[in-house]
């Protein structure tokens, strides 16, 4: 049997599901931030579904899959820049000792 | 320079003493003869100015009638304009009103020289007399009110001239507030005025009035522009303020408590005349008004010390007097008493302050005695005007007294006629008791008492000839020209006859007399009245207990009201503003919390807020 557009949005869905628990329950930032990228991948199948079941006379779908796929590139760029300042000036990646801003 | 001119200009008459007031006010106060000049000269011109236009008003038989106004304030509803309106009555107001201020501002040269304020006295003075001048000009009850308030002021700031002394600051205040009392019902009268008539002035209002038979509302709005008349001419039940008025300078009692500030009630009646008389049952509450408090200022006077009082008290029994004359109908012959009365009382306080200048600040009249050689020019200047007061012929006292006499009679009020030559007769007493004290008793004054400067003494003789020659032109030497030009079509105008004349000099006669027996003959005993009634002389001496009584009321209402409005503002307000807080509060210190710097948890808030919404756009249906 052909795989249907709703076989693909619960593959995205449950990837999603995995981001965002590793985005909520994992404490190292390394982690957080491959975690981000499953749910960005999983808004990216989304897309390619929808570009293929929905309309797929033009490739808006494939073309904004791509962008987002330049746009997380340039973001894991910053973000482990980040993180190796963060790391520099607290010898750590462990997110509980970033809590710096509160009450 | 023809008459016209001074209709034309007549509006100089104010404006001039204004200026005065602004120039010294501004510029001159650090040059305080400069600013007294300065302030002499713009009444004195003023003066000239008045007299020009009382010429003109009086120039053809029946008087000349000129009005000019401008529009000051114009809305849907209300408009007040500022403009003048000269007749005889107001030609009669400007020269007494000027020529009095100007006698005292002269005076006040020798009284106040010493006085570290003469720069604001002055300016006081100026902006008191242009005031009274621009309630005098009013054409409309709208500038009568402004002017009515601005006369109040300037009462308020010459009581509390020496406001160092508390019971200066405490006399002033008095005045000021209880006039407040009758000049809201003033203010609520002119409003009724504007909303039955829509019009405030008197011309517009008097055509108005004739098709207007709805009596009575008619005697509301009449009994409440007298509620300004009973503040202002201080007649009972708000006299309280005027004998403690008396904490001012001398020469302020002098124009302002006796001359004319208080005398602006009686012509507020004189005005309105139109309206009063329309009412006659408001006429006979103006003269009931007015003859109480005429005997009983009257006997509050026969038992004082204090010389000022006496003569204070004395004003509020001839005010009443005027109020009395009003309320039977004699609107002339109580515009009459106004003129003379403003003359003789001016005299006798200037003269008082002479007295209590030399024997450098005394009052008690038992620590005076014989002044007359000491001081003649002051002794004869009183006398004369005790004499006038007290109503011997042919002073002015004399004539415009008998005319309110004959008032009271042909119109039938036989009650008030006697209650009238009771007063008379008090009068002369009261009067006499004071000059016999005074100027001829056995008593040693304090120090050495001289005769008052010169500046002092031309006042006192200018105003003493005033007071013996201001009654002619209401007497049958001049075929009574006074009634006929200051009168009204709805005013009753009687002349004396002989009887009401023999009878009340003999009175004023028997009232010296008497006072000569006791105070200085000694053939009675003053004691004896303390002795035999001591209950009533209590009573007398401590003015019917009108200031106690007034005070345990006021003491009682305020103090139980504030104490009220404390229970709502802590168990009320107070408690809702504490719990307000205490909530705000306590909410903030469990959900700051929440805040706690871990990037994880707010994330997992933005998720869980996201799934909130998410459920309930699905469970309710998604928008749009």
């Amino acid at each position: 049997m052909m795989p249907g557009l709703s076989h693909y949005l619960l593959l995205a869905a449950g990837l999603f599901g995995i981001g965002v628990y590793g985005v909520l329950s994992r404490r190292n930032v390394i982690a957080v931030l491959m975690s981000v990228e499953l749910m960005l991948n999983a808004v990216n199948i989304n897309f390619i579904a929808a570009a293929k079941f929905v309309n797929h006379e033009q490739i808006v779908g494939q073309v904004f899959a791509l962008f987002v796929i330049v746009v997380a590139a340039a973001e894991v760029a910053v973000g482990l820049a980040l993180i190796i300042a963060m790391y520099r000036h607290k010898k750590s990646v462990n997110l509980n000792d970033f809590n710096l801003l509160k009450w | 320079m023809s008459l016209k001119f001074f209709l034309e200009n007549a509006w100089l008459i104010a404006l001039l003493p204004f200026l005065s007031f602004a120039i010294i006010g501004l510029y001159l106060h650090r040059w305080p003869k400069i600013s007294a000049c300065l302030s002499i000269v713009s009444i004195g011109i003023s003066l000239v100015l008045a007299l020009g236009t009382a010429f003109a008003v009086f120039a053809t038989k029946e008087g000349v009638v000129y009005e000019a106004a401008m529009r000051w304030l114009d809305m849907p509803g209300l408009r007040v304009d500022m403009g003048m309106l000269l007749d005889p009555l107001a030609a009669v107001m400007l020269i007494v009103v000027t020529l009095v201020a100007l006698l005292v501002q002269v005076y006040s040269l020798g009284y106040m020289h010493d006085d570290p304020g003469l720069a604001s006295y002055y300016a006081y003075q100026s902006l008191f007399a242009a005031s009274m001048l621009g309630l005098v000009l009013a054409n409309n009850f709208g500038q009568l009110y402004i002017f009515w308030e601005l006369v109040g002021v300037c009462s308020y700031f010459l009581i509390g001239f020496w406001f160092g002394r508390d019971s200066a600051k405490e006399a002033a205040k008095k005045a000021f507030i209880t006039n407040r009392v009758g000049d809201f019902a003033f203010l609520l009268g002119i409003l009724f005025l504007q909303l039955l008539f829509g019009s405030l002035n008197y011309g517009s209002l008097a055509t108005a009035l004739e098709g207007f038979n709805n009596s009575a509302v008619l005697l509301i709005v009449a009994l409440l522009l007298f509620g300004g008349s009973i503040g202002k001419s201080a007649q009972f039940p708000l006299h309280v303020w005027l004998p403690d008025a008396m904490e001012g300078p001398t020469p302020v009692s002098a124009l302002i408590h006796a001359a004319t500030m208080v005398a602006a009630g009686v012509y507020l009646i004189a005005r309105a005349f139109f309206i009063f008389s329309a009412s006659p049952e408001a006429m006979l509450v103006i003269a009931v008004v007015g003859g109480f408090t005429a005997l009983f200022a009257a006997s509050i006077a026969l038992v004082q010390n204090d010389i000022k009082r006496i003569l204070a008290y004395s004003t509020l029994s001839q005010l009443g007097y005027m109020i009395m004359a009003m309320g039977t109908g004699a609107m002339s012959a109580s515009i009459f008493h106004l003129m003379t009365h403003a003359f003789f009382k001016s005299l006798l306080f200037l003269a008082a302050g002479s007295v209590i200048h030399a024997l450098a600040n005394e009052q008690d009249i038992f620590k005076m005695g014989n002044l007359y050689h000491k001081m003649p020019v002051t002794a004869g200047t009183f006398i004369v005007g005790a004499l006038a007061l007290s109503g011997i012929p042919p002073l002015s006292g004399f004539w415009s007294k008998d005319e309110i006499l004959a008032g009271t009679l042909s119109s039938g009020h036989i009650f008030l006629y006697v209650l009238g030559l009771l007063v008379a007769f008090m009068t002369a007493f009261y009067m006499f008791r004071l000059v016999f004290v005074v100027f001829f008793g056995s008593n040693e004054a304090q120090g050495h008492p001289h005769e008052s400067p010169w500046i002092m003494t031309t006042p006192l003789a200018i105003l003493a000839g005033v007071s013996v020659v201001a009654g002619f032109p209401g007497s049958p030497l001049m075929h009574y020209a006074f009634g006929h030009y200051v009168n009204s079509p709805a005013a009753l105008h009687v002349v004396p006859g002989a009887l009401t004349m023999i009878i009340s000099t003999l009175l004023a006669l028997s009232g010296i007399g008497l006072a000569w027996a006791m105070y200085q003959q000694k053939l009675l005993e003053p004691r004896l009245l303390v002795d035999k009634v001591p209950q009533f002389y209590k009573l007398l001496i401590n003015k019917y207990y009108i200031d106690e009584i007034y005070a345990w009321i006021v003491a009682r209402a305020v103090d139980a009201t504030a104490a009220w409005l404390f229970w709502v503002d802590i168990n009320i307000v107070n408690r809702l503003v504490n719990n307000i807080a205490f909530f705000t509060g306590r909410s903030g210190e469990t959900l700051r919390y929440t805040e706690d710097g871990q990037v994880q948890s707010y994330a997992l808030y933005m998720f869980g807020g996201i799934i909130v919404i998410l459920a309930a756009a699905l469970y309710l249906g998604l928008p749009g």
